[in-house]
Formats: structure tokens, sequence, C-alpha cells
């Protein structure tokens, strides 16, 4: 395997550009006769869905909700960046890569993050244009807030709704070409393998999640926009039914899996509070605009917060880092957070908690100004914890949010298989070792309407790919590996349920390769992992049949993907020796407890070939290389 | 607490259903209603017992996915919230639950409390959107829309499909759906051009597809998790007859 | 198992044909009948103020427009407008029914009132009783055929004869209350129906449909009330 990044020469401002000027066109007759698969509708995949429709391409588009509205990109709160520098305070291109190559600890590739805040002030034109009822200033102009770890306001939102308005948008464009019968779109259907012919992805193996069907799909690329994996975890922000498969399927069949171990524990989520707990909630980023966050200087301060008087108060993160203060990047504020409980410190039940205190900014701006900005978060904060955040401070903890991770993807976003693509969550690409806030809406639909249109043009143009059917052995050997694997499921006849294997391994994964990891938990939880991942197969119980809506079943071959994954990304983890962005290993950090990175040694992305169920994988380095920032140690005080 | 539930069960669209009763002990008041639903269903499954399916994916209740009506109301009694973020202290401690699922002839059954909305998708493909081609678009900040209207077109938008609305309306009408779409568009300047096309062709799939006519109950706005008002029901009227009376031909 | 979505290009919006379109229909010849059922209440007042007045009012219709219509003509013009909205309405009532009927073929176990008033619900058995009543009360003024001493011309004498008898007087309050509701929300639905709701609008649609529908009812009601109270005579 070879890692062929394929970013442009040239000046960094003018690489995409040129690249642009330089790919090869698919003559507009010639794109009528071309299939693409799209796998998602999230973001990502709606708006490439609709945006190669619009071209002239035949897609189809698959998703396993009911709808294909309903992916997870819909429950994103905060908002979406773009530089526009509407607010004058000093925003450019250039600042927002520069945030964000340095909010990912120099993991990312600069090219593609350059590229990036270039496109970012297209897609806030591209959403406007499609009715996404951004917020307004009284002039009518489009309103901006700031987010954590920057210090302009570079951030469009849609009240505490900016996903879902986003999704809409690219919905709405999606069902537009699906009208035209642009779009075939599938919607309660899951990808369960890639086809691989000659070494190019040529189809899919999908399960029809009402009829239980597996069927063989074929297409001239295969577009994966399948969103992330923190319910690796079990418990995370995350949808009920995100998962690994569609990305695990493709890194099996030969795509390389890009710094698994990179996922992002989001600070500010309501706390656990029972082993009934299916999910965990976020609260939005937003409300560290406004919110203080403390604990009590006492260990084991069993006072309401409002008793609490400001100088027995610790207000953590101001001290910690002044200029940045409540708005330091995520993964230091949840490591922080963790710490302050792990000293016995933590409030709520079990201690498991920080306040995110709004009486300050209640005393400042006043109730109603509070009430406008946050009321729909106040009352989902209510509704769950049936307290009033008005009266009391909220309660938080972190939780698993977002995977950096993804598949290995170069600058045309394809992966190491020729033919397959990466978009959004599902690929690695621009947010190295952490996500700034609001930087993953603006990934996804730039991925999505902007860069894969033109990239896979340049591959379809180039290649010439004989007409195949789904009758093909290839075709028919995957799908017969997919009912096998299916029938396996449904007959395993153990005593444990799939929810029991799934909560194991996020508690196993939470634990060891969570906030912190360390080498020997990391090698344990590995190892456990393994056995785990027998024990399941030898003792699942998933009941009812294949040939059916088997809500249990769909689980279970999720489940199964990620005792797969989860080693990798225990690997991947004890590999990399050095604390970057969310990955914060107890051995490498500073003294005074930041990340501690290794640049000489592991300055590089590290993409893992794979190599068999329980068989180390191969690692395949892409050096970074920094011309433009000079990496530094991050520094948020 | 305890509850007893009695749910309705039917494996698939053609076979005949019936509310079955389970008794449930030990509930958590923090629980959120799917959670409760998920320990019966673990129980269920210990005991080899099909488990209840039902929809559900962000449990945050912006999704849409989750939809159940619940001793009567369409996600259960408490005002603004769906069934994922519903919890069980909104019950007294021994309550009695009639859980079914959305009932419309366009939302044909298919198991337990899972319905097929694509009715409501169909209706959107129909023409709720603004055409715009990927890369057209010309600057956000030229065409300023007052605030007051970006507003109220964000009220409308805030729409989450779940479906609610028809599950609760005595005719099993979709006119909240379609009205929150056309005046979410309806309400900004990009919506403009295609202003009367959209509202006919919407119009005319929710008809296709076998929802009732509107008579101003009011249901669906009390049901709606996200309080669209049936204000806009009678802006989507406005837009239609303007549209019919205005259109040549 | 998917309809095909309807065309894509501009599709005519037809009134007529769609569900909209029929609910406006009722809108517009409700609103007629309204206006009728309030003039018709202005007229029937008149009562109070003694036969003379009253049967000259009954008089005065049929020779509206003179001299230039001819006698009864416009009375005519008049009714056919009615007769026809009276059908238009009950047509669409009756394709709205039964479109609302077939979008929900399996029933709720319980489906709970929370927004809806008693009024709304009781649509489309009031408008039965409407009919019914409408029915008897022409077999009773118009055609003398249920009047206890029908004299034709003498309108204030065939009303006081109903009236004495409290069983037709009860039953006419009944049905007074009736179309009371039925105005009530009637009126109201007419408004979102029409799409009568700019802002200054919204606050009022309620108040006035409810003001409208009181004073109707408490009109009419009032003479059978007064017949027996002994107060006509
Ligand atoms: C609670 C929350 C809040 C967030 N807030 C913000 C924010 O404010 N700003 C920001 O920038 N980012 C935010 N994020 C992150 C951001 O929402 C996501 O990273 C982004 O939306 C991912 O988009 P996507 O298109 O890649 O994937 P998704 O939206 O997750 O879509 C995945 C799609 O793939 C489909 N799919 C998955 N697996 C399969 C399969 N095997 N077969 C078939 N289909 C499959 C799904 O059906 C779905 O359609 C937030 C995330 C969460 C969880
Ligand atoms: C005194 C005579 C009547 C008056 C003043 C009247 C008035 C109205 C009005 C204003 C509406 C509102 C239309 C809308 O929804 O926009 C209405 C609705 C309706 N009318 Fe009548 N109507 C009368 C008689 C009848 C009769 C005789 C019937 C039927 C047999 C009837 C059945 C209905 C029904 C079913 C509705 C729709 C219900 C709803 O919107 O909830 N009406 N009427
Ligand atoms: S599960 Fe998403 S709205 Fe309830």
């Amino acid at each position: 395997m070879e890692l062929r990044s394929k970013v442009p020469s040239g000046p960094l401002a003018e690489q995409w550009e040129r690249h642009r000027a330089e790919i090869k066109l698919v003559n507009p007759a010639n794109k009528l006769k071309h299939r693409i698969i799209v796998v998602g509708s999230g973001l990502a995949g709606a708006s490439a869905a609709a945006s190669l429709a619009e071209l002239g391409y035949n897609v189809s588009c698959f998703c396993f909700q009911d709808s294909a509205r309903r992916a997870h990109s819909i429950a994103a709160q905060g908002g979406i960046n773009a530089a526009k520098n509407y607010q004058n305070d000093g925003d450019s291109v250039f600042r927002l890569f520069y945030d964000t190559v340095k909010g990912g600890d120099f993991r990312a590739r600069e090219a593609n993050v350059y590229r990036l805040a270039q496109i970012s002030v297209n897609i806030i034109d591209q959403c406007v244009a499609q009715g996404v009822p951004f917020a307004r200033e009284y002039g009518g102009l489009l309103a901006n807030r700031s987010f954590g770890g920057v210090q302009v306001s570079r951030t469009f939102y849609a009240r505490g709704q900016t996903g879902q308005q986003l999704l809409l948008g690219a919905y709405q464009a999606l069902s537009r070409q699906i009208g035209l019968s642009k779009v075939t779109m599938y919607p309660r259907s899951e990808m369960l393998d890639l086809v691989v012919v000659d070494g190019r992805a040529r189809g899919i193996i999908v399960r029809d999640l009402v009829s239980g069907r597996v069927s063989a799909h074929g297409g001239d690329a295969v577009v994966l926009a399948t969103g992330g994996y923190s319910n690796v975890y079990y418990l995370s922000t995350n949808a009920k039914g995100c998962n690994v498969t569609a990305i695990w399927r493709a890194h099996k069949r030969g795509a390389a899996f890009a710094n698994p171990c990179f996922t992002q524990i989001h600070p500010t989520c309501i706390p656990v509070t029972g082993h009934h707990q299916a999910k965990l909630t976020l609260m939005s980023e937003s409300l560290r605009n406004d919110g203080r966050i403390w604990v009590p200087r006492r260990k084991g301060d069993t006072r309401s917060p409002n008793e609490i008087p400001d100088d027995e108060r610790d207000y953590y993160l101001e001290r910690l880092y002044p200029s940045y203060g409540n708005l330091a990047p995520r993964d230091i504020a949840s490591r922080r957070a963790k710490e302050v409980c792990d000293e016995g410190r933590g409030v709520g039940p079990g201690g498991h908690g920080v306040y995110l205190d709004f009486r300050d900014a209640i005393a400042r701006l006043g109730r109603e100004v509070i009430a406008e900005r946050y009321g729909n978060l106040f009352e989902m904060y209510q509704r769950i914890t049936a307290e009033n955040p008005f009266a009391a401070p909220m309660r938080i903890y972190p939780a698993p949010h977002y995977t950096m991770g993804g598949l290995w993807v170069d600058y045309n976003l394809m992966t190491t298989i020729d033919g397959l693509y990466a978009i959004g969550e599902a690929n690695y690409s621009d947010h190295g070792a952490n996500r700034l806030g609001a930087s993953a809406l603006m990934q996804g639909l730039a991925d999505g309407y902007f860069i894969l249109p033109y990239t896979i043009g340049d591959y379809l143009a180039q290649v010439k790919l004989d007409q195949l059917d789904t009758a093909h052995p290839a075709f028919r050997r995957t799908q017969a590996e997919v009912s096998d694997r299916v029938n396996k499921l449904v007959a395993a006849g153990g005593r444990k349920s799939v929810d029991a294997f799934h909560r194991e391994l996020g508690r196993l994964l939470w634990d060891n390769c969570g906030m912190s990891r360390a080498a020997a938990g990391l090698q344990e939880a590995r190892d456990r992992i393994c056995v785990l991942r027998e024990e399941f197969w030898r003792d699942v119980y998933v009941g009812g049949t294949g040939e059916d809506f088997n809500q249990t079943l769909e689980h279970a071959g999720r489940v199964a993907d990620f005792l797969e994954f989860a080693e990798l990304m225990c690997h991947d983890a004890l590999h990399r020796e050095e604390s970057c962005g969310c990955h914060f290993r107890e051995e490498y950090q500073t003294p005074e407890g930041e990340a501690k990175r290794d640049d000489a040694r592991f300055g590089y992305v590290a993409a893992w070939e794979f190599a068999g169920v329980g068989v180390a994988p191969v690692l395949h380095r892409e050096p970074l290389e920094f011309a433009t920032v000079h990496p530094a140690q991050r520094s948020y005080t | 607490m305890k509850v007893t539930l009695h749910v309705w069960r039917q494996a698939g669209p053609a076979a005949p259903g019936r509310f079955v009763r389970y008794d449930m002990t030990d509930v958590s008041p923090d629980m959120s209603f799917l959670e409760m639903l998920d320990v019966l269903n673990q129980q269920l499954i210990a005991r080899r017992e099909e488990p209840i399916a039902f929809d559900h994916d962000c449990r945050e209740g912006i999704c849409g996915a989750c939809g159940m009506v619940i001793n009567g109301r369409p996600h259960g009694p408490q005002r603004a919230t769906t069934a994922c973020q519903l919890h069980m202290r909104t019950f007294p401690d021994g309550a009695e639950l009639w859980i079914e699922p959305w009932r419309a002839r366009a939302f044909p059954l298919i198991k337990d409390l899972v319905v097929d909305r694509g009715a409501l998708d169909r209706i959107v493909q129909a023409g709720g959107f603004i055409t715009v081609r990927t890369g057209s678009a010309p600057e956000a900040n030229a065409i300023p829309v007052p605030k007051r209207d970006a507003d109220l077109a964000m009220d409308a938008a805030a729409c989450i499909g779940c479906g609610a609305c028809v599950a609760a309306c005595p005719n099993a009408s979709a006119m909240l759906f379609v009205a929150a779409k056309v005046s979410h568009l309806g309400l900004l300047p990009q919506g403009q051009p295609e202003r009367s096309t959209r509202v006919a062709n919407l119009v005319a799939q929710m008809d296709a597809e076998g929802f009732g006519a509107c008579t101003n109950h009011g249901e669906c706005m009390a049901a709606c998790p996200k309080e669209i008002s049936i204000d806009f029901i009678a802006r989507l009227n406005r837009d239609y007859i303007k549209a019919a009376i205005s259109h040549e031909g | 198992m998917t309809p095909p979505v309807a065309a894509h290009a501009p599709a005519t919006p037809r009134l007529v044909r769609s569900l909209i379109g029929k609910k406006v229909i009722m809108a517009i010849t409700g609103v007629i009948l309204l206006l009728f059922v309030i003039a018709h209440l202005l007229g029937n007042l008149k009562v109070f103020q003694g036969a003379e007045h009253f049967n000259a009012y009954a008089e005065g219709l049929r020779t509206l427009g003179a001299p230039f219509f001819p006698r009864g003509s416009l009375l005519w013009v008049a009714r056919v407008v009615l007769l026809v909205a009276v059908g238009a309405h009950i047509w669409a009532a009756i394709v709205v029914t039964r479109a609302s009927w077939g979008a929900r073929p399996v029933g709720y176990h319980a489906l709970e009132a929370v927004e809806t008033t008693y009024a709304a619900r009781t649509m489309r058995w009031g408008g039965v009783i409407i009919v019914l009543y409408v029915i008897y009360h022409l077999l009773d003024f118009t055609f003398g055929r249920v009047n206890p001493s029908f004299v034709p011309g003498d309108v204030y004498h065939n009303v006081i004869a109903s009236f004495r008898a409290w069983p037709v007087s009860a039953g006419y309050g009944v049905a007074m209350v009736v179309v009371g509701l039925h105005v009530y929300h009637g009126l109201w639905s007419a408004f979102q129906t029409l799409g009568l709701n700019r802002p200054p609008t919204v606050r009022w649609r309620r108040g006035v449909a409810g003001m409208v529908a009181g004073l109707i009812t408490a009109g009419y009601i009032a003479i059978p009330v007064a017949v027996l109270a002994g107060v006509l005579r």
C-alpha cells in the first residue's frame, strides 16, 4: 500500500485553484452514463448526492434511517464556521486555516485545511440561497457568534438547530434530485460490505432493514459519507444508530484507516444518571460563551451550588487559561474537568460533573437576553434533569462526541482503494488530533458540495471501467459472505444480549482509551477486546429472523464490527507515544499537565492496513509537512 | 416506580395486531420513555420474546425518528417534547400506559410501533425546496432578510418531520407539516420565485398521499414537539388561494 | 409501495380538486349562509315591534327592489343563491368528511382531545341537525304543513302559534345552540381556511367568532322565550 497525498504543488493559497484547473473533466454526455453510489445522507452525503446529480451523474443514495433527513447531522446544535469576516474582527481565510491546524494540534494536512477555509465562505452563500434561516441582525444581515478555541466571531447559526437547518437545506436539494429521478434514494438500507473488482470500488452490498433482503448495487465509484464511530464507547452524544460498519468493511477490503484513536470527548454534556442510560446529550458548546465553569475548592463539598460563595469556587479554566478562559478548546476543557472530578471535587451524583453557571451572565445581560440565546438549550436541560438552569447552575461532564479518525483519503478525498471516496466525519482529513467547534459541519459540506463533485470527475475521466452487472462473481461472492454473516448472527444461540456486549466494550474503551490513556491500560484493553469478541460470537443472543425488521440484528452487526475496530483503536493509541490534541497519553505530558507532542517521532498520519481479524495491522505513515504554520506547543493560556 | 404498559404488537403490515400487557417494576423516574422501553426490551430478549420494534435515533428530540401515541397523546403528555425526551417522572407511580403507533392511511404500519412515513419525504420531493444549483449562489449578505421574517421562517423550519401532527389530527391531515415547509421557504426572499408552484405541488402531493382534510381542530399544534403554530396553516391556505387565483392557464 | 411524486413542473393549483379548495368552498358558502343567518335574525327581531311591522317586513322582502324588479324576483335570486350555497356547502362537507374518514382506516385505542373544542368536534353532526331543522322550519313557517294554525301572509301569527307549544320552542332552542356552535367553529375555521391571519387579525379571530355565534344564538332564542313568557302574544 502506498500513501500518495496528491497535494498539488505551488503556494498554499493557489493549490486548490490550480488543482481545479488541472483536473480532468467528464463531458456532460458521459456524466449521464455514470452511476455513483453515495452511502449516507448526512451533510456530507446529501450535499454530495445532490451536487453530483445536478452535474448529471446518476446517483444511488443509501441511509439506515427511515428518511434521509434524519441523518445524525441533524443533531448539531451550535453552528458552522466560515471566514467571512462579517464582524470585521480580523478574521480571514488564513486565520481560520491557522486556527484549525493549531486546534488540531498539528496533525492535519495543511493543504486540505487551507482549502477548507477557502471554501467555507461559499458554503454560507450556498446555504443562504437554499433558504437556511440563519440568525440575523436587525439590519437583516447575518449574525455570528464565537465558539471554543478561537478569538474571532465567525460562527453562523440557526438558533440551537444549525445542523438541522443545514441538513434540511441539503436534504431539500437531494429531494429535488430524487423528484427528478436523478437520485434513487434507499432509506432503511444498511451497507454491509464493499465490492471491489480489479482493485476498484464498484459497488456495495446492502441489507434492506424492513424486509431483510440482502442485495448488491453496482456503480462506477462509491462514496462513503457514513459519519463517525463515537458509539464504539456505547455512551456518546451520537445517535443510537451511528456505527463504524461501512468504513470498517471498506477497511477490511483494503482502505487504510487513519488515526483511529483520535476521538473527541466533548466537555459540555449532561452527566450520566443511571445504569439505564442509553445515550448522552450534548449541551451546545456555545453555552461556554456566557456560562462559567467551576467546581468547589474543597473536596466533597456537598452544599448546594448557590450557597457556595465566590471565593470558595474554583473557576479552573479561567484560572489556568486566562486568555481563553471558558472558551479553551474541547480537549483541554474535557481533560481538566476529568482532572478536577478525579481529585474528588466533582459535583452531582457520583461526583461526575462540574458546574456551568449562568448567574453572572444573567446579572450582566438580563434574563431575557440569556433566554433568547439559549432558551431551547435550557429547556432541554430542564426536561432531562428536572433542574432549572436559571435558578441553579447546569451540571456537565465530558462525553464522546466526534471522531477525527476515519478512512485515510488523499487530497481528492479518495481512499487507498481506487474509486472509493470518504467524506464528512467518515474520513480523517481536516481536524488532526482535535476538532474545533463548528468545523465539522463546515467540513462535511465542503467535501460534499464543493470538493468531491470535482475530484470524482477527475477519476471517472481517467479510468476505463468495464460494464459490470451484479451477477459478476465479485458481487456474488461478497453478497454471499454478507448473507452468511447475517445468518450466523441470527443463529447464534447464546445467552448474553447484544446490548450487554456493547456496554461492556464501551466501558472498556472509556476507561482505557478515553480522555486519557496509558500503555498498560491500552494493552490490557486490547487483550480484553479480543476475549470479548470471541465471547460475542460464542455467546450472543440475537433472536428473530434475518428476513424481517429486526433491530436487534442491526445492532448486533454493528457491535460485531465495533468489536473488531476497537482493537485497532487501542493499537493506534498504544503506538502513538506522544500526547496530541485529544490523544492524551499520561506518560507524555508537560509539568503543567498539558499534552506533550513529539513531532520528530510522530509528526505523521498513521494509516493502518488491515491484516486480518486479531492480527496486528500494518502501519503506513504519511509524514506531515508544515510549510506555512510552524508547529509549536499549543498554548491557550 | 411501577408502570403497566399496553403495547400495540403487530408482526407486520398484514398480520393482525393487538395490545399486549407488560408490568414493569423498578422504573427509574430519571429514565426517558425510550430508555424504559429499552429496559423492557432487554427483559423480553432475556425471556426469548421478540422485543418491541420502535423507531428512534438521536434521542435528543431533533431527528424526528421516534414517535408513538402514549395514552392518546402523540409523544405523550408533556408539551413540546418528543417521546425520546419524555421522562418517566412525568407519570405517576403505578401509571397505566397505552402505547400505539401513528395511525394514518398514508403511514402504513411496518411492525409494532414502526410506521412508514415516506409520504412526508415525497411531499418535499414534489417541491419543498428552493431550486439552487451548487455553486450558483450569490454572496450571502447580498440578500438582507428582516430579522422578523428570518425568525418566523425559523419557527416554521423547526419542524422535525416526525409525523405527530398527522397522528394527532382527528382527520389524519398533514397540513401542519406542509404549512411549515411552505411557510419556511415562502417567508424568505430566496423562496419567492417558486412560491406559487411550490405550494401547488406540495398540496397536490399531500392529497395524492391520502391524508385527510384540515378542519382546524388545532390538535397538530398541541402535539407538535416544536410547537409549530397553526397560523402557518392559514398562511399555507392564503398562499394556495393566491396561487390558484393568480395562475394563468 | 411508493406512489410517484406529483408533477415537478409548475402545476396549476386546482382549487376545486384539492381538499384545501373544498375547504375554501365551504368557507365561502358558509360565510354566505352566515350572512343570511344574520340578516334573517335582524328581520326576525322585528317581531318585537309588533305584528304590523313584522308582517310589513315579510311583505317588504317580497317587494324588495321595486319598482325595478317584479315582485318576489329578488327574493328568488336570494333563494337561489342560498340554495346553491347550501348545496355546495354540503357537497364539500361530504367530500371532506369522507377523505378524513378514509385517512385513518385503523383507529386508536384512544386519542385524547387537547386543543380542539366541542364545537369543532360536532361540526358534522351539527350540520346534519341543521339540515333537519331547516326542513322542519320550512314546513312550519314557509309551507305551513306542520304549523298548528297556518295563516298565509300573517307571519306574526304563525310564529306565535308555533312557539306557544313548548316542545317546538325547546327544539328550536336546541337547534339554535347547534347553529351557534357551528358558527363559532365555522367562522374561526373560515378565517383559517381563507388565510385571514395577518398579525392584527390573529388575536381576535376566536373572540369575534365567539361573539357572532353567541349573539346569533341569543337573538334567535329570544323569540320563543318571549312567546313562552307571554311577552309576545
Ligand atoms: C450532538 C452533536 C452536536 C454537534 N454539533 C456540531 C456543531 O455545532 N458544529 C459542527 O460543526 N459539528 C457539530 N457536530 C459534529 C457534526 O454534526 C458531525 O460531525 C457531522 O454532522 C457529520 O456529518 P456526516 O455527513 O459526515 O455524517 P452523519 O450526519 O452522521 O450521516 C451519516 C449518514 O450515513 C448513513 N450511514 C451510516 N452508516 C451506514 C451504513 N452502514 N449503511 C448505510 N448508511 C449508513 C446514515 O444513515 C446517515 O445518513 C455535532 C455532533 C453531535 C453528535
Ligand atoms: C346555518 C347554516 C350554516 C352556516 C352559517 C354554516 C357556516 C359554516 C362555516 C362558516 C364553515 C367554515 C368553513 C371552513 O372550515 O372554513 C362551516 C363549515 C362546515 N359546515 Fe357549515 N354552515 C351551515 C350549515 C351547514 C350544514 C347544513 C351542514 C351539513 C350538512 C354543514 C356542515 C359543515 C361542515 C362539515 C363544516 C366543516 C367543519 C370544519 O371546518 O370543522 N354546515 N359551516
Ligand atoms: S429519537 Fe430523534 S427525535 Fe426522538
